[in-house]
């Protein structure tokens, strides 16, 4: 196949001017020969990228067709509910077959899981940027160990505690926040989660400070104790579950069309009788209220907690997997959580470039597919 | 009884006046046109009938009731429903789904039903998307249900808007250049789709142009110029009346 020349010398030029100013850059620091050096090699390797990007493209072509003949198959209805039975009893055989770090590994997920679909409901349904959701994650926690360990309250009955509390919190940051728009919002919602984070880090007296709360209990059911790993993992299920079919239920509820219309045209959504203060102010509420359940799991799971778990990062991380998987996409966000927390966890073996790893990876997903993996991009239908 | 009563409306933004004292009536069920060169403050009148920006001076009656100042949702929910001229859908929304978040007020379910989704809620979300298939079938686009409205042609998208504003029930429909960026044949497409909401029994006003359409359909004619009300009346009084010709006829469609 020829490939027209203008094509060529364009991309030539681009690789050749990309190298020119890396080893410029190079050029103080390590002197002309390692400039030269670079020079070279970056020159090559992008010839070297450009002739394989060219080599892949039928082979891209050919998988998107089948991809497109996939998806027009008509499956019968009850293939849905196989595939859903099937998957789940892998989930519930999945302990018995792997190793207890896996199983660990799972639980966290499955906690971040549950974030995530929270922030999702604020940041991808209603499209308010959130930056301080980890403040949420904190209080939940936080609530379940100070109730244990002061009161000694049990799981189970802490739970409800938990989960009004952050609800509230919620609404609390929304009412003054929900005033401001785009970036402002955002800004007053990352200046939230850091007012908690200072609090529990300096309130001593009651959250124990840097050293945190430890010795918090796990739950119980019939006396028995769940805090083994495997008995843990399938309360983190239950959750994941439950959290997956009331979200995705109220999504799919005139309180969900209501939210997405907001994210899509807030005027729009005026005009046609949504009060939008007050269903933003829902979504806060309605999200922060699985950052309590995720945040009670974390603490009861950890039986440990302390402000270094919640701190602005914390936030960004489940901000990054709701935007990866793709904004407002429900199995998209349990993908992304999947991902940014098994990620990592592969990436041990290279200690110091995970997150390096981890960042560029963020950075090409944003250039080369910026609606997120489940995301649809405009027009593309 | 006036279902629609203006009263003095004005709007100034910094020292521009937007809308000066502009006052009219609307009998039920009529046709009446706003129009006016570009910048008269016929959207921004638009706007403060329909609660999206607040009128400086004057007063807005919705059936002998005072609504002027009231939040857009708490408006659209006493009647008045309206189409921009930017058009605003949902964009990522189906065709479906745009006309079904439209009846936002007139269903109930709360977040338990949606939840638990008992044989009420079930009922609704079926009323729903079969009230939003008539709300299509009613402007001609009942085939385009699952498409993503901003896959929709442009005049497809204007069609669209009007039967989310339907969707809302609305006592008087208010529309912002309904026809604009369409070619003739769409055009009286949606002259016909306007005459028929007319015999559904809405009250119509519309923002326009296209003098074919306002000369058609009209029954009344307001014109604004700066601001300023210059003129009222039915179409054939609106055609010679020397101030409309010098403000804006003259300049515009009889050049």
């Amino acid at each position: 196949m020829k490939i027209p020349s203008p094509v060529i010398r364009s991309s030539f030029l681009k690789g050749i001017l990309i190298a020119m100013w890396f080893s410029m850059l190079f050029l103080p620091f390590k002197g002309p020969e390692a400039a030269a050096i670079l020079f070279l090699m970056i020159s090559a390797s992008h010839a070297l990228l450009n002739y394989l990007r060219d080599l892949a493209r039928p082979l891209r072509d050919k998988g998107l067709e089948l991809i497109g003949k996939i998806r027009k198959i008509k499956m019968p209805d009850y293939s849905t509910a196989i595939c859903r039975y099937t998957l789940l009893l892998i989930l519930i055989a999945f302990p018995f077959f792997v190793k207890d770090y896996f199983v660990d590994v799972a639980i966290l997920t499955g906690i971040y899981i549950i974030l995530a679909l929270g922030l999702n409901v604020v940041v991808g349904f209603t499209g308010l940027l959130h930056l301080g959701f980890a403040a949420f994650y904190a209080i939940g926690a936080y609530t379940y160990a100070l109730l244990n360990v002061r009161l000694g309250f049990g799981f189970w009955q802490a739970l409800p505690f938990c989960l009004g509390l952050t609800t509230i919190s919620g609404f609390i940051l929304a009412v003054p926040a929900l005033r401001l728009r785009g970036d402002y919002l955002a800004i007053v919602t990352l200046g939230f989660g850091e007012i908690v984070h200072l609090i529990l880090n300096n309130w001593d007296s009651l959250t124990g400070g840097p050293n945190g709360i430890a010795g918090i209990s796990p739950p119980y059911i019939f006396g028995l104790s769940l805090g083994s790993l495997n008995r843990y993992y399938y309360i983190t299920l239950a959750a994941v579950i439950i959290t997956y079919t009331i979200v995705n239920r109220v999504r799919s509820s005139r309180i969900g069309r209501a939210w997405i219309a907001i994210r899509e045209d807030e005027i729009g959504a005026s005009s046609i009788g949504i009060n939008t203060m007050r269903y933003k102010l829902y979504a806060f509420a309605f999200g922060s209220f699985w950052a309590g359940l995720g945040g009670a799991l974390f603490s009861a799971k950890m039986q440990f907690v302390s402000p270094e778990s919640f701190t602005f990062i914390e936030s960004v991380l489940i901000l990054c997997m709701v935007i990866l998987g793709g904004l407002g996409s429900i199995p998209g966000v349990i993908i992304g959580a999947l991902i940014l927390v098994v990620l990592p966890e592969v990436l041990r073996g290279v200690q110091s470039y995970r997150l390096l790893a981890l960042g560029a990876g963020l950075i090409i997903m944003m250039i080369f597919r910026p609606q997120g993996l489940f995301g649809r991009m405009r027009g593309e239908g | 009884m006036y279902i629609l009563d203006v009263r003095d409306l004005t709007k100034h933004f910094e020292g521009i006046r937007a809308v000066e004292e502009v006052s009219f009536r609307l009998r039920e069920g009529s046709i009446v046109s706003i129009i006016g060169p570009n910048g008269a403050g016929k959207t921004t009148l638009f706007n403060c009938l329909t609660g999206l920006t607040r009128p400086t001076k004057g007063t807005v009656y919705l059936s002998g009731r005072d609504v002027t100042g009231l939040p857009p949702h708490t408006i659209a929910g006493l009647g008045i429903a309206r189409t921009f001229q930017n058009i605003r859908l949902f964009k990522e929304m189906t065709v479906l789904e745009n006309v079904m978040v439209a009846q936002h007020l007139k269903t109930r379910s709360g977040i338990i039903d949606a939840i638990v989704r008992d044989s009420d809620f079930l009922a609704e979300e079926r009323d729903v998307r079969e009230k939003a298939v008539e709300y299509l079938e009613l402007v001609g686009l009942e085939g385009l249900s699952d498409m993503p409205s901003f896959n929709l042609p442009y005049g497809d998208q204007r069609r669209l808007e009007i039967a989310r504003a339907l969707a809302t029930e609305p006592t008087i429909l208010l529309l912002d250049e309904p026809t604009a960026g369409m070619n003739p044949q769409e055009t009286s497409n949606v002259m016909e789709i306007i005459k028929r909401l007319q015999r559904l029994g809405k009250t119509i006003v519309l923002i326009e142009h296209d003098m074919r359409v306002v000369m058609g359909i009209s029954e009344a004619i307001i014109v604004l110029d700066h601001g300023v009300k210059i003129a009222e009346g039915p179409p054939d009084a609106i055609r010679n009346d020397p101030l409309v010709i010098e403000a804006y006829l003259g300049r515009e469609a009889f050049a």
